[in-house]
């Protein structure tokens, strides 16, 4: 696989040792960055399921996760330790190869998309210029489509090996739903490529940077001659479809199927399964970001204090964090008199660490980035607390005959607006 | 640097389509032919030609062979027992295989003779040239294929209808 830094090796090989030092750089460089987001990618992961159970109880009136830790945030380490050291148990009538081979497939797919998603611009970081972001292939869209349009084996493996009815009918329902709603996902996603006319996901959001009379960002839902909201929302519904998120999660529907394609796996193969759902989430909500809301780029330029709005919020936190602790805490809740005030004076120096001129290009786009992609993966579970689950029949149904021809329309009418307007250069 | 990985590749892409012939379960001879296509796809990747990877990828692998799982899935074929070897075959297998690439390996060697080695990275042809060719020089072959396919789609379609009367 190449990326951005291997052509620089080659270009740069004037000399011997003067190559071989940028070699050791890229290679070194490289490291770091993967081991970097493979970190962020795994730590998100598993504080991803706590905000969910929080934000499902505060949404159903109920406290969700407390007692693990303060408020609860000890609750993912938990569950992980839980989940490995559980007895990997294999039921007598699965086959074997199949049945291990599954979750496997699953979580490498879910995991491997990430390499190609661009978290910002290119930065200096000591004297080395550098890609916020692993790879940039001059595919990366249709990249992340293959990767993603193999993950479905996992499921349709895992239902058929663990020899089980339920199982069996999660595997065939995910099978059948990816591959239909895979079709106005692809077509809805071809209309910002049409705007852009650039596979590389680097430069789809270099694209849609700047801002129309100097206000209005130059995104893709927002991008002349056609903006693509339509086709954002038709990308937003279909990856609730591709992720098995409700209101689309009959593969593991529980009072049909019991637990759907999951049913028979235990310990680790279940949290491999976990683990797919929830970075399959992800990878949505970074794609739809990137093709869609401009990536790194500011709802609104900095001339008028874009760049302030992180240090706002965090100070914003901050105080709220304290008023809670020192000026009206809770009866009942000692404990909170410390943490609370402890957790808003990190909020306070988080604030002044947006302010140091030297780390400014790199934390600014990486917040702008991470609200996106987090306000996205918020509406992904407001809507599993809102929604109720649909019918098998109503699901293929809204696909094929609304969604599928709606997203044809769009392609049509983007395709016969950026024709009219001129061949961009 | 390219040359493991092309070696590991090509023979993962021979081990599995031994497998595809050799597996007795539908489901594991499916699986191993779309081990045959993602090596492929990784062959094709490490010759330069990202774009023909991915679609490699994304039609074979990611559309067809999931109907083809699909399909094995809904039908619960089971394994094959394996009959009798029929005397001709004992017969004229192994002669015949012989002859087919004896012969395969003839023409190879009459029509292209000398054909320039293939280098790693060689071929740079875009996703944008790709389809600009598609749709100004192969214009007419493209939209006759449409045609064909759409054809096929109908055929389908009116195969699986209910009669209603």
């Amino acid at each position: 696989m190449r990326s951005t830094g291997g052509s620089k090796r080659h270009t740069d090989s004037d000399t011997d040792s003067s190559s071989h030092f940028v070699a050791m750089n890229f290679f070194l460089i490289s490291l770091i960055k993967t081991g970097v987001v493979a970190g962020a990618l795994l730590t998100t992961l598993a504080y991803l399921q706590w905000i969910e159970r929080k934000v499902l109880a505060h949404i159903q009136m109920r406290l969700g996760p407390y007692r693990v830790g303060p408020h609860g945030l000890l609750q993912p380490l938990a569950d992980v330790l839980k989940l490995t050291m559980k007895e990997g148990y294999i039921p007598s009538h699965v086959n074997v190869f199949f049945y291990l081979l599954a979750p496997f497939l699953a979580v490498t797919c879910a995991l491997i998309s990430i390499c190609m998603i661009p978290f910002g611009p290119s930065v200096e970081i000591f004297g080395y210029r550098t890609d916020l972001g692993l790879a940039d292939l001059n595919i990366g869209v249709l990249f992340v489509l293959a990767v993603t349009s193999v993950g479905v084996y996992g499921i349709a493996l895992a239902g058929w090996s663990s020899n089980n009815k339920y199982s069996l009918m999660g595997g065939l329902r995910s099978s059948a739903q990816m591959i239909s709603y895979e079709l106005p996902m692809t077509i809805a996603l071809v209309s910002p490529l049409l705007l852009i006319n650039d596979l590389s996901l680097r430069t789809i959001v270099n694209e849609q940077g700047g801002y129309y009379l100097g206000i209005i960002p130059k995104w893709s839902i927002f991008q002349l001659p056609f903006p693509q909201l339509i086709s954002f929302l038709i990308f937003l519904i279909s990856s609730f479809a591709e992720t098995n998120r409700v209101p689309f999660d009959l593969p593991e529907a529980e009072n049909e199927l019991v637990a759907g394609f999951h049913t028979e796996y235990s310990s680790l193969g279940f949290a491999c399964f976990f683990m797919a759902e929830y970075a399959n989430m992800i990878t949505a909500t970074c794609m739809s970001t990137v093709l869609f809301l401009g990536g790194w780029h500011a709802p609104f330029p900095a001339e008028y204090g874009s760049d302030f709005v992180p240090v706002l919020l965090l100070l914003a936190a901050a105080a709220v964090l304290i008023y809670q602790g020192v000026v009206d805490p809770k009866a009942g809740r000692k404990w909170d008199r410390f943490s609370l005030p402890v957790a808003g004076l990190g909020a306070a120096g988080l604030a002044l660490v947006f302010l140091i001129p030297v780390l400014k290009p790199i934390l600014i786009p990486i917040f702008w980035f991470t609200a996106k992609t987090g306000f996205l993966l918020f509406v992904f579970i407001w809507i599993r607390g809102t929604l109720p689950r649909f019918r098998y029949d109503q699901l293929m149904n809204f696909t094929w005959k609304f969604l599928f021809p709606l997203s044809i329309l769009n392609l049509l009418a983007t395709a016969l607006l950026v024709a009219l307007a001129g061949e961009k250069s | 640097m390219e040359l493991p990985v092309f070696l590991l590749f090509a023979f993962i892409s021979i081990a599995c389509g031994v497998s595809l012939v050799v597996q007795r379960h539908p489901i594991a001879s499916a699986l191993s032919l779309i081990g045959v296509m993602g090596s492929i796809a990784v062959l094709y990747l490490l010759l330069g030609a990202e774009f023909i990877a991915a679609v490699q990828l994304i039609v074979y692998a990611g559309a067809i062979m999931v109907l083809f799982i699909f399909v094995i899935m809904l039908l619960n074929a089971g394994a094959e027992s394996p009959m009798g070897k029929s005397w001709p075959s004992r017969l004229f297998g192994i002669p015949l295989l012989t002859v087919f690439l004896a012969l395969l390996a003839y023409l190879i060697q009459t029509y292209a003779p000398s054909l320039p080695n293939v280098r790693f990275g060689a071929m740079t042809t875009g996703a944008g040239e790709l389809g600009r060719s598609l749709f100004t020089k192969y214009l007419l072959p493209f939209e006759v294929t449409s045609v064909l396919v759409l054809i096929a789609i109908l055929g389908a379609v009116v195969l699986a209808r209910k009669e209603i009367d």
